[in-house]
């Protein structure tokens, strides 16, 4: 047993790890944690955009963007003020008030998300004791906004990338709760702070040792992955938009800050998966097993830091999603795109029971060791 | 106001009932029966204007019905109105693809009705020039495939190859595209100097680099998961839709012009005719990776061939070919061209007709769209090698 978890569980439901953006002032600690999440949808997800486009260009024979500011640094912006300029068109025959309303509820989960990502040392939002659960509950309305854009713009096509998403969603959410739920008992808690902290702080056999999560449960780990790919439609899971067979999905109507919004989500969702899977596999913002941050004094070095040491933590978090992105950018470049039934042949048959083998495998482990 | 904007007339949620597409009232009248769903003519997957209606039901498609004619451009006619040196600027415009091959057949049908003797060299650069052509083509098919399979960087590689053998055609041709350097009797000009050299390392760079498309591209899982199996094709019923080309040769019927029925001097060199088993999209797309292969073959046999000479015959002031009527077929990238040139006498062909291989590709669909699903229609639709502007003419 873990002695950080006693001290947890002790606490209440809501901030159980104090946060750095709380102060005695509730109004601008409330400010400083909307900043939070608004830098991290805005800001992270538009580096995320831009190294998209650089890495594609580059591993395609071409450069990518290299007008819009240094290298193309500002191309997402300049798309973006393009977007806010172009019509906004409805079809006619469409249902006016959803086919407004599903980019809003396409983008606002993905925003939501970010509230319980912890993304260094005390720089988190809120520290819920489910945040785990919060975080995948959270991250799976997003698909309701796209089956709303898919059905109220009567199109066939963007109604069969629709019910595409849907389908999608449904088979893949199983086996990415199957995997966090084995790091859920692995920790042995749902907060994502505890998860953090516990892969530094594990102990087998009474000695303390400092393992990441991905090495245990490496299938965990690879199922996870897959998953994720799949909800967020990226490629080679990008069915709800294949844009060869369905001419953009559900987007296919959309126009203007309308399909802006529906591209930062997507951008949004990357990064989030890619928060989550850094936490839950990817120990945080230790830079190595083991390698405490400097200037931290608690729990194996990664928490109570000073200025130095929470600076480099956000660094390092962020790098590591930075390099999950351009993992997801490889696969889009490298691989063409399943069938729609291949993907829930893979979900049903092979992730999930996996994914419940997986399970076993850590709680014995957890129980023997 | 723009004829768009017509918001006003319909009140949100009172939009009159044959704007409804899909209508859910109840569980009794939940409509499941089949949608007509249009792909084109203006849809990624057509690379064209080719449009497909689709019969669905949920994703299976029930029937198919392929409309054409969104690209006539009446060239039959055309050819009509114009002598024989201005209809290669016609014919290499229909399959943009393979301008080249498609002169080339115009230039044989009057060479055959004039009688007219066609110095060596010039047959040989002809045939260098549409084996290189036939190169460009299927490169072009192999990216655009994998790019409807969803894999988007095939197409920037397969881009970077054509450029080089573009450049090396501009560079005895002036065209990228339309090459207009065939004429009866021969070629227009020489090759300009150190062609052959550079066409000679061309050869070996192409091969070295289309050993990655074979890796990287035939070798994937996903990509042989879309296409094995997929929209297979017996031979009898290719044969009976009069499908060729590489379509045709990957039911496995070995049938190319260049072998079964040589013109220029493809009866003095080996020609390799790869075949397939199944005739599915694997196949289709296999047998187009291994006909570059062996077009790079036959070029590299050509430069051992290729001697000096002069490259065309003095012709006449006007071109006339005598009365009557020919039928040459050529092997085109995409399989077997045809055309009927009927003369008069005078300096116009009195009828012009074309048999384009993309025409009879095309018909095929139905056949193999039957039953199949959605994502699987976008894999046939690109594996049926076809050019939007070869179908309608």
């Amino acid at each position: 047993m873990m002695p950080l978890l006693d001290v947890s569980v002790a606490e209440g439901l809501v901030a159980q790890s104090a946060s750095i953006l709380t102060l005695d002032n509730f109004w601008l600690s409330a400010l400083l944690k909307i900043l939070l999440c608004t830098v991290m949808l805005m800001v992270v997800s538009l580096v995320g955009g831009y190294l998209e486009h650089k890495a594609m260009g580059h591993l395609q024979n071409r450069t990518g963007p290299m007008e819009a500011g240094p290298h193309g640094s500002l191309q997402l912006v300049a798309d973006g003020i393009k977007f806010v300029q172009k019509e906004d068109i409805v079809p006619r025959a469409a249902d006016k008030l959803v086919f407004a309303v599903a980019p809003g509820v396409a983008l606002v989960p993905a925003l939501l998300g970010f509230l319980v990502i912890p993304i260094g040392p005390g720089v988190w939002a809120e520290d819920l004791e489910i945040g785990l659960f919060y975080a995948l509950a959270i991250g799976s309305i997003g698909v309701l906004g796209i089956l709303m854009g898919g059905w109220a713009s009567a199109n066939k096509f963007s109604l069969i990338g629709g019910i595409r998403a849907a389908a999608q969603l449904i088979a893949y959410e199983l086996p990415l709760i199957l995997a966090a739920a084995a790091v859920a008992v692995q920790a042995g808690s749902l907060s994502l702070v505890d998860i953090v902290e516990s892969q530094a702080t594990m102990s087998i056999f009474g000695t303390p040792v400092s393992m990441w999560f991905v090495f245990p449960q490496l299938l965990g780990f690879g199922i996870f992955v897959m998953a994720a790919l799949a909800e967020l439609s990226r490629p080679p899971f990008d069915m709800p938009i294949a844009d060869s067979e369905l001419v953009f999905g559900y987007m296919t109507e959309y126009t203007g800050i309308k399909f802006a919004m529906f591209l930062l989500t997507e951008y949004g969702g990357m990064i989030f998966m890619s928060g989550l899977i850094t936490v839950l596999y990817l120990g945080g913002w230790q830079a190595l097993p083991g390698v405490p941050l400097p200037g931290c004094e608690a729990a194996a070095g990664i928490s109570d830091c000073g200025v130095w040491g929470t600076l480099l933590g956000v660094g390092i978090t962020l790098g590591k999603i930075m390099a999950l992105v351009f993992f997801m950018v490889w696969l889009r470049v490298a691989y063409p795109r399943l069938r729609e039934d291949q993907l829930q042949k893979i979900s049903w048959l092979v992730l999930i029971p996996l994914s419940l083998v997986n399970i076993a495998i850590v709680a014995i482990g957890k129980v023997a060791l | 106001m723009s004829d768009l904007d017509t918001s006003e007339k319909i009140l949100p949620g009172t939009a009159p009932a044959e704007d409804v597409i899909f209508q859910l009232e109840g569980d009794a009248d939940f409509d499941t029966g089949e949608m007509s769903l249009s792909i084109g003519p203006a849809h990624p997957a057509t690379h064209g204007v080719l449009r497909v209606v689709l019969d669905m039901d949920g994703e299976r498609i029930r029937e198919a019905r392929p409309v054409i004619g969104y690209m006539h451009r009446g060239f039959e006619k055309l050819a009509e109105y114009r002598d024989y040196r201005q209809i290669m600027a016609l014919t290499n415009r229909h399959d943009w693809l393979s301008g080249f091959c498609n002169e080339l057949g115009v230039a044989l049908a009057v060479e055959k009705m004039m009688e007219m003797e066609v110095p060596d060299r010039a047959q040989w650069i002809r045939m260098l020039l549409a084996e290189w052509n036939r190169v460009l083509n299927h490169l072009m098919f192999i990216g655009s495939y994998a790019l409807e399979l969803g894999a988007i960087t095939p197409m920037f590689y397969a881009f970077r190859e054509r450029e080089d053998i573009q450049f090396l055609l501009e560079s005895a041709t002036g065209g990228r595209l339309h090459f207009t350097y065939n004429q009866p009797g021969g070629v227009k000009i020489d090759l300009p100097k150190g062609f052959l050299r550079e066409s000679a390392r061309l050869v070996d760079e192409t091969r070295s680099r289309l050993s990655d498309y074979v890796d990287l591209v035939l070798g994937n899982e996903i990509f042989q998961a879309r296409t094995k199996g997929i929209g297979a094709l017996p031979p009898e019923v290719a044969l009976a839709y009069g499908v060729t080309g590489p379509t045709l040769q990957a039911t496995g019927v070995p049938e190319d012009s260049r072998v079964t029925e040589p013109y220029l001097k493809y009866g003095e060199i080996d020609v390799r005719v790869p075949t397939g088993d199944n005739g599915d999209s694997f196949d289709r797309f296999a047998v187009l990776l291994g006909r570059v292969e062996a077009s790079l073959e036959v070029i590299d046999q050509i430069h051992d061939h290729i001697g000096p000479g002069p490259v065309n015959t003095k012709l006449p002031k006007m071109v006339k070919a005598p009365e009557g009527f020919t039928y040459v077929r050529t092997e085109n990238p995409l399989g077997q061209l045809g055309y009927y040139l009927h003369s008069d006498g005078s300096k116009n062909p009195w009828r012009f007709k074309m048999r384009t291989p993309s025409f009879s590709n095309v018909q095929v669909l139905p056949y193999l769209l039957e039953g199949q699903l959605m994502p699987d229609a976008v894999a046939i639709l690109g594996s049926v090698f076809f050019v939007v502007g070869d179908v309608d003419r």
